[in-house]
């Protein structure tokens, strides 16, 4: 932090959490005057009187009475005197804080500019210095030293602040918005009651008005929102473009080279904190962005610096036109919403190519555009680019030789027909030749060549070099001009060609590959097709790696299935993973390696480390294939992150519908497991007092009772874990049936159990266990719910050629129209008059199990009525068939 | 001379439970309540029988089974609490005569022992001739009736009937019946099985769903029941 580098908000965020770190409370006002300091004291003092070491750091009273009372009640340390140009200013004593090492420390405006020769140059800095060292700091700031809303307070109170306080920091911070109502404020203001900075004092009237206060009131409270948000999504943040909900709103703000820019980003920033979607800042590099000065290119990149720093993905795209390239960009990122500056073009500009922001409006119906005015900076006129000077090539000389040779020639032939004037006229032929064609210097060559002849075989005195008639020599200037003009014109149109072909090509095979990834929901498809991609478009081979067990790079996915890494290689690799920086040949790091390692990174992870190694040997990557290649990677790693992102909220949704299902588990169950268990200490206690056969009978069918609770909710959590692992082998129904009824015997009391299954019923696939637990369940199940005395049939047979076994029961059958409803966990479906135990989990279970298997469950009411059929369908491709007949002799 | 058993197992209640109900049977029993008690346990007492749980606090039970066929003729009979048919087939093919799933109950308990004790005494030899209410299999000469009316058996239905009567009251794995009654070119596959135990259920039984002589360990094998 010594260095002055803002934190970042992720290690932030994690040191947070890491022990015997500090934590930070960050009391949120909006304006001056609202009592922070008063509450921050307040707070400080109740925890003191719960027994916590509390010192004052730093607190300005003002002197405000109740405030002073306040702080008088806490342990002060003493601040540092400062001498700075002939003042005396008093700091925070860090140091004595750090030797007192309190408990908890309060330290007032977070946003404080240190005196110079201090040891941080913020406030901010002090405080995360205390918290590294594990104490626990309160603070205070108001809402327009927030960093990223510093331009939009300014905007509507016309006074800018210059101390700001990172928005990581109060990302990393427990924030409590300290409000009043604004007209509390002003009535406080006019008490004399509010202390105010100088700066604030000549805008007095105009800061504290009703509205600004209002809305700055607004501001603080959606910032505190935004901060428990914050922390609540954290995980499921996205962090690219390619976004992770499908509804949200993805933003994108459009960056120049222009003074301001800085400002469009903080602005898309609001929107997107607002929206809460993930936001990008995209700079269009058309064919101008060569010509761009060193300062221009400095501030494109300090803005898209800037842009990463406030959290947003950073996307620079070769397009011919602005427009274009915005255009091309929002659909293939699928944006919602476009943050753009009001244009500070020229009327000539515009009226000459339209206005960008007129266009684009028009033309992306689907993107909400928010224009928004960028403060007047008279920018520094570009300087005109300097080409390096090119001889042009021999066969060129030659050419254009022969070309004056011919002029030459033909001239001569009609010398009596054409004046002397005309004869100039035509070697301005060869030299607008020569010039168009090879460039500058051949131009001049053949514009000087053509002057020598014409003056050697034309002008008088014929055969010598001397002009007698000074017009004459004109004629000679006039060619030269016009071939240092003709070759400057080509030169520009053929340079900016070259530039626009380029960019269209590179654009289009960009968007190319956005959109063929973008449909990709699957890790290992997205993976193969980046490398396919990343093939077909640099002619390379390449290999995809990702973090592996012990260190080693895992092969995610690979063009030609016969690459080779070698130990070199994977060192790259490592490193390139590690370090977040490519790594291997053509790079500046571990180069005896044959591959290039580039590292697919989203925010500050690395996801993956792309590897490209020339098919010959070689370069891996051509030097001007090298943007290609970076925009290519940076893509893949937006769409790996989408994927990542996307599992991490199918898992989390997952952990949910788990979390819900264990919750009605545990109501369900810690009824029925305790009604058995009742029963069973209260007959075991009479038994004390001499048994009955009845007694124990009781105790008996509870406990199986229980037993059969026990395994259902075993059954259910291995099916709930995912860890249900099938052992499947042919299977005798007749047996499964006959070994399901003698264990659930004790359920089936007091019925008939009739088998009707066809002795030559072919055997099954399947797991016996599950089966088996299928099978119990729905006998339970039968003997629950049929009357007592009915008869219980088990039922084998086919019917298109699917296998089904059927177990009915006579009893009141199942609600019509609801049948299905039976296997969703958990239901008991009313219909029954009869109080029935159990927990709604056995038909769950058996669809669960049933569905693992590959089998279909149904449920239905008797054909007739008067009872409820419960039938388990095979498939025929579980059904084994043609069991050769010698096995078995 | 009573029977000795040697209860290992690391729950106190479950070890006097079990006490209780063998000393009540007849028994003689010692007690151990992890692997090294139960290793050294079998080499003090010399115990004919051993009750082994897999689940102990300082190994897995299942390494203990060869340790213990190492030290003695003991019986070992399998209690545990657990499911998966893999530890059963590994508790048999490690060398345990049988297993019974917790909660168990004392009856049956108490058959299996008595059962595999039997076994165990060489000058008790499965019997020749095992009656079953109207049932009679005669291993030796291959022949069954039921009420004195002789059932005709194939080739394969008298194997696997022998093989199950010898091992009468025990488990038998798949895999060993596979191998004692095909032969390795007629690609001994558990279908063949399946349809020959259900032809000889037809055969032996009156239909009904209840009380099968022949009873189906799942996944793991199947077992002449030693009395209805």
């Amino acid at each position: 932090m010594a260095d002055g580098q803002r934190p970042d908000p992720d290690a932030l965020l994690r040191a947070a959490v890491q022990e015997g770190r500090g934590r930070l409370k960050i009391f949120l006002g909006a304006a001056p005057g609202v009592g922070k300091t008063y509450e921050m004291l307040a707070e400080g003092a109740a925890r003191r009187r719960d027994g916590v070491d509390v010192v004052v750091g730093v607190v300005e009273t003002h002197g405000r009475a109740e405030t002073e009372a306040l702080v008088r009640g806490h342990e002060i340390i003493a601040r540092r005197a400062v001498r700075y140009e002939g003042r005396t200013l008093h700091e925070m004593d860090l140091d004595a804080v750090l030797a007192r090492a309190p408990r908890l420390v309060l330290v007032d405006e977070l946003a404080h500019t240190n005196a110079p020769g201090s040891r941080h140059p913020k406030r901010f800095q002090d405080v995360e210095e205390l918290l590294a060292a594990g104490i626990d700091v309160y603070s205070t700031v108001n809402i327009q030293h927030v960093e990223s809303l510093n331009d939009v307070v300014a905007s509507f109170t016309r006074i800018r602040v210059r101390e700001t306080v990172p928005d990581a920091v109060l990302e990393a911070a427990e924030i409590e918005v300290v409000d009043i109502p604004p007209d509390e404020l002003i009535e406080r203001l006019k008490a004399g009651k509010v202390y105010l900075p100088d700066e604030a004092t000549r805008a007095l009237g105009h800061f504290f008005s009703r509205s600004n206060l209002s809305a700055l009131r607004e501001l603080a409270l959606r910032r505190a929102a935004q901060a428990v948000d914050a922390r609540m999504l954290e995980d499921v943040r996205a962090l690219g473009l390619g976004g992770t909900w499908a509804g949200g709103d993805r933003i994108v703000v459009a960056i120049n080279e222009l003074p301001g820019a800085d400002i469009l980003v903080r602005a898309a920033k609001r929107v997107a904190d607002g929206l809460r979607g993930p936001w990008t800042a995209l700079f269009i590099e058309t064919p101008r962005a060569a010509h761009f000065t060193d300062e221009q290119h400095a501030r494109v990149a300090a803005t898209m610096t800037l842009a990463t720093q406030l959290g947003a993905a950073v996307a620079t795209v070769p397009a011919p036109t602005v427009v274009e390239g915005i255009q091309s960009f929002l659909a293939d990122a699928r944006a919602t919403q476009l943050v753009l500056g009001k244009s500070r073009r020229s009327r000539w500009f515009e009226l000459r190519h339209g206005s960008i922001v007129d266009r684009l409006v028009r033309d992306t119906p689907d993107v909400t555009v928010h224009v928004l005015p960028v403060p007047a900076v008279k920018a520094p006129r570009g300087q005109a680019p300097r080409r390096p000077a090119r001889w042009g090539s021999p066969a060129g000389y030659g050419v254009t030789t022969l070309l004056v040779a011919a002029v030459t020639a033909i001239a001569s032939a009609l010398f009596h027909i054409l004046d002397l004037g005309n004869v100039a006229l035509l070697y301005l032929l060869p030299v607008m030749v020569a010039a168009s064609l090879f460039g500058l210097r051949t131009g001049l060559f053949a514009g000087l060549a053509s002057s020598l002849v014409y003056n050697f075989f034309f002008l008088p005195p014929v055969g010598t070099l001397s002009v007698s008639n000074p017009e004459n020599v004109v004629s000679i200037f006039v060619l030269l001009g016009v071939a240092i003009a003709t070759s400057q014109l080509t030169a520009r149109v053929r340079a900016q060609a070259d530039l626009a072909a380029a960019s269209a090509r590179t654009n289009a095979t960009l968007a190319g590959f956005l959109r063929q990834i973008a449909g990709v929901n699957d890790a290992d498809a997205a993976a193969r097709m980046i490398c396919d991609d990343v093939r077909r478009l640099l002619g390379v081979q390449v290999v995809l790696l990702g973090a592996g067990e012990g260190g080693v790079m895992r092969t995610l996915a690979a063009s030609d299935p016969a690459y080779r890494l070698d130990t070199m290689d994977h060192a790259a690799a490592g490193w390139a993973f590690d370090t977040g920086s490519a790594a291997g040949k053509g790079s500046g790091t571990l180069t005896a390696s044959e591959w290039l390692f580039q590292p697919l990174r989203a925010g500050d992870r690395v996801l993956a480390v792309l590897g490209v190694a020339s098919e010959a040997a070689g370069q891996p990557v051509r030097a001007d294939q090298l943007p290609l290649l970076s925009s290519l990677v940076d893509q893949a790693a937006l769409v790996l992150e989408r994927l990542r992102l996307q599992a991490e909220m199918r898992d989390l949704d997952a952990v949910r519908m788990r979390d819900r299902l264990r919750a009605a588990l545990l109501s369900s169950v810690s009824h029925d497991l305790r009604t058995p268990l009742t029963a069973v200490i209260a007959a075991a206690a009479q038994l004390r007092h001499g048994a009955t056969p009845a007694l124990i009978g009781t105790i008996e069918s509870e406990a199986a009772r229980l037993n059969r609770f026990v395994s259902n909710l075993l059954d259910m959590a291995r099916v709930e874990a995912g860890a249900l692992r099938l052992r499947t082998e042919a299977i005798d129904l007749s047996d499964a049936v006959t070994g399901a009824a003698h264990d659930a015997r004790r359920a089936l009391e007091g019925h008939d159990v009739r088998l009707d299954v066809p002795p030559d019923l072919p055997l099954v696939r399947a797991d016996p266990q599950l089966l088996h637990h299928c099978l119990l369940n729905l006998l339970d199940n039968a003997g629950l719910y049929g009357e007592p005395g009915s008869e219980i049939v088990i039922e084998g047979g086919h019917r298109y050629g699917e296998l089904r076994l059927a177990v009915l029961d006579r009893g009141s059958g199942l609600p019509p129209g609801r049948e299905a409803e039976v296997f969703e966990t958990f239901r008991r479906l009313q219909g029954s008059d009869r109080a029935v135990g159990g927990t709604g989990l056995g038909l769950a279970i058996v669809k669960a199990f049933a569905e693992a298997m590959g089998l279909s469950v149904e449920a239905a009411n008797r054909a007739g009525g008067g009872g409820a059929a419960f039938t388990l369908v095979f498939p025929p491709a579980l059904i084994v068939r043609d069991l050769p007949a010698e096995g078995l002799s | 001379m009573p029977a000795k058993i040697l209860v290992v197992d690391d729950d106190g209640a479950i070890r006097r439970l079990l006490r209780n109900t063998l000393v009540h049977a007849g028994y003689a029993v010692a007690e151990a309540w992890d692997g090294k008690s139960a290793i050294s346990g079998a080499a003090a007492e010399r115990p004919d029988a051993v009750l082994l749980d897999l689940g102990l606090p300082d190994r897995d039970g299942l390494s203990l089974i060869p340790l213990l066929r190492g030290q003695g003729e003991a019986v070992i009979l399998v209690v545990s609490a657990r499911e998966a048919v893999e530890e059963k087939v590994a508790a048999l093919d490690l060398g345990a005569d049988d297993f019974v799933t917790k909660p168990f109950d004392t009856e049956e308990l108490l058959a299996r022992l008595r059962v595999a004790l039997r076994h165990r005494s060489a000058s008790d030899p499965a019997p020749r001739t095992i009656r079953r209410g109207e049932l009679s299999i005669d291993t030796e000469q291959r022949r069954v009736t039921r009420g004195g009316e002789e059932l005709h058996l194939t080739r394969k239905e008298h194997e696997v009937l022998g093989v199950l009567a010898r091992h009468i009251g025990r488990v038998v794995t798949h895999e060993r019946l596979l191998t004692a009654c095909w032969a390795a070119d007629e690609d001994p596959r558990i279908e063949y099985l399946r349809i020959v135990i259900r032809n000889l259920r037809q055969k032996l039984e009156a239909p009904g769903p209840v009380g099968s002589v022949i009873a189906n360990e799942l996944g793991v094998g199947y077992r002449l029941r030693a009395e209805g």
